[in-house]
C-alpha cells in the first residue's frame, strides 16, 4: 500500500464540516465570562483554561493525526510548523507562522495574526492579568504530550493587551520515550 | 480581585470593521469547546435543573450579542415590533447565520395560545453529545434556548425557553424542540396592535 502523502491544512479544511466562527467565538466568550463570575481570580481563572485546553489537546490530537495524514515529525523544527500550517488552519481555519527558533532547536514562536477566539473582545481593566486565548495553550501542550513530547508554553505576546499579533513560546522540555506497555518476559 | 475599572482605550475594538460573518472553523472545533463546558458546568453544579440553567445562561450571553449583531448587519438596523416577525427572525436568520441552516421547523402550539415551537431534527451542538441514562431528561439544547431566550428578551418579547427531546417513530434519535412560552405583556401587545 503505497504511504498516505499528507494533506495540506487548507485541504483539510475545505473537508471538515464547519460552523460559523461567530458561533464559536460568542460560546468561548460565554466560557470566560463563566469562569470569571465563578473563580474571581484572574490567575484562576488562567489556569482552569489552561486545564480545558489540555483535555481538549488530548483529544484533538486523535482527530488531528487521523485527517492530517502526517508522517512522523522528524525534529521539533517540524512539528512546529506542521502545528502552525496544518492544525492551527484544520481547528481554526487560520494559519500561523513560526518563528524565533533558538540555537537548539527546542524553543520556537507562533504568530497568529488573526484569531477567531478574541473576534468582539476587549478587555477590561480589571481583567488585565487574563490571557484570554490562554485554552490555546492548553491544546497545544496537552496535543504534544500525547504524542510524548513535554513542553511548556508561554504568552509573549497578546493582541488584547495592546500588542500588534499573537505570540505563543513553545519550549520543548523534553522528548518522554513511550512506554511499553507489557513486560517482555510476560 | 476583580472589581470596579474604566474601559481602557488601546485600539477600540469598536472601532474596528464589523467581519462579514463568513468566516469558519471546523465543526470539532466547537464540539470541543461545547464539551468542555458542558463538563466544566458539570463540576459546578449537584443537579440536572441547575446544570441546564447554568447552560441556558451561558446561551442567554451568546443570544444577547447575536442579536444585536445581526440586527445591525443582516436587518439595517430595523427592530421588529410583531410576534411573528420576531420566531421567523429567530428560525430563520438566527439559525442561518449560527447553524448554517434554517430551523427545520416552527409551529404554534394547539394547547396555549402563547406557546410556539422550533423543532430541529439534530441540533448541532448535540451532535457528539451523548446522555447517560441516570441524566433522565437533561438536554444540552438548554445551551440553544439560552441563545433563543437571549434573543426574544433583548428584542422586547420576554418569554420562557426550554429544549425538549421529542421521539419520532422511525428514527433512533429524538428529534429536539424548542418550547417558547411568551410573557402576558407581550401577547397583550400583540392583541392591541391587531
Amino acid at each position: 500500500m503505497a504511504p498516505a502523502v499528507p494533506r495540506s491544512g487548507d485541504a483539510i479544511f475545505a473537508n471538515v464540516e464547519r460552523v460559523n466562527a461567530e458561533l464559536f467565538t460568542l460560546t468561548y466568550g460565554a466560557i470566560v465570562r463563566q469562569l470569571l463570575t465563578d473563580l474571581e481570580e484572574v490567575e484562576e481563572v488562567n489556569k482552569q483554561l489552561d486545564q480545558m485546553g489540555y483535555n481538549i489537546g488530548i483529544r484533538l490530537i486523535d482527530e488531528f493525526l487521523a485527517k492530517s495524514n502526517v508522517t512522523r515529525c522528524v525534529n521539533f523544527r517540524e512539528t512546529a510548523e506542521v502545528i502552525a500550517k496544518v492544525g492551527f488552519k484544520m481547528f481554526l481555519g487560520v494559519t500561523a507562522s513560526v518563528t524565533n527558533w533558538d540555537q537548539e532547536g527546542t524553543c520556537c514562536s507562533l504568530i497568529l495574526e488573526d484569531n477567531p477566539l478574541v473576534d468582539f473582545v476587549e478587555l477590561p481593566d480589571t481583567c488585565q492579568g487574563l490571557y484570554y486565548c490562554n485554552i490555546l495553550s492548553g491544546v497545544v501542550r496537552g496535543a504534544l504530550e500525547m504524542v510524548s513530547m513535554k513542553t511548556e508554553i508561554t504568552w509573549i505576546r497578546d493582541m488584547l493587551r495592546g500588542d500588534d499579533a499573537f505570540e505563543l513560546q513553545v519550549k520543548l522540555l523534553k522528548q518522554v520515550p513511550e512506554e511499553y506497555p507489557y513486560k517482555d518476559d510476560e | 480581585m476583580i472589581g470596579v475599572g474604566k474601559i481602557k482605550q488601546y485600539t477600540n475594538v469598536l472601532d474596528k470593521p464589523l467581519s462579514k460573518g463568513r468566516q469558519e472553523v471546523s465543526l470539532s472545533g466547537f464540539a470541543y469547546l461545547f464539551s468542555e463546558l458542558v463538563q466544566y458546568n458539570q463540576t459546578q453544579v449537584d443537579n440536572i435543573g441547575d446544570l441546564e440553567r447554568r447552560l441556558e445562561d451561558a446561551g442567554y450571553a451568546v443570544g444577547v450579542r447575536v442579536l444585536e449583531l445581526l440586527c445591525h448587519r443582516e436587518k439595517g438596523n430595523r427592530r421588529e415590533t410583531r410576534l411573528l416577525g420576531i420566531l421567523s427572525f429567530v428560525h430563520s436568520t438566527v439559525w442561518k447565520v449560527l447553524f448554517g441552516k434554517v430551523a427545520d421547523s416552527l409551529e404554534k402550539g394547539t394547547e396555549h395560545e402563547d406557546e410556539y415551537m422550533i423543532s430541529e431534527k439534530e441540533l448541532l451542538v448535540n451532535r457528539f453529545i451523548s446522555v447517560p441514562k441516570d441524566m433522565g431528561s437533561f438536554n444540552c439544547g438548554a445551551f440553544v434556548a439560552g441563545i433563543v431566550r437571549g434573543v426574544l428578551d433583548n428584542a422586547g418579547f420576554p418569554a420562557v425557553v426550554t429544549a425538549h427531546f421529542v421521539p419520532v417513530d422511525g428514527q433512533q434519535r429524538p428529534r429536539t424542540t424548542i418550547l417558547i412560552k411568551f410573557a402576558e405583556e407581550v401577547l397583550r401587545r400583540e392583541a392591541r396592535l391587531g
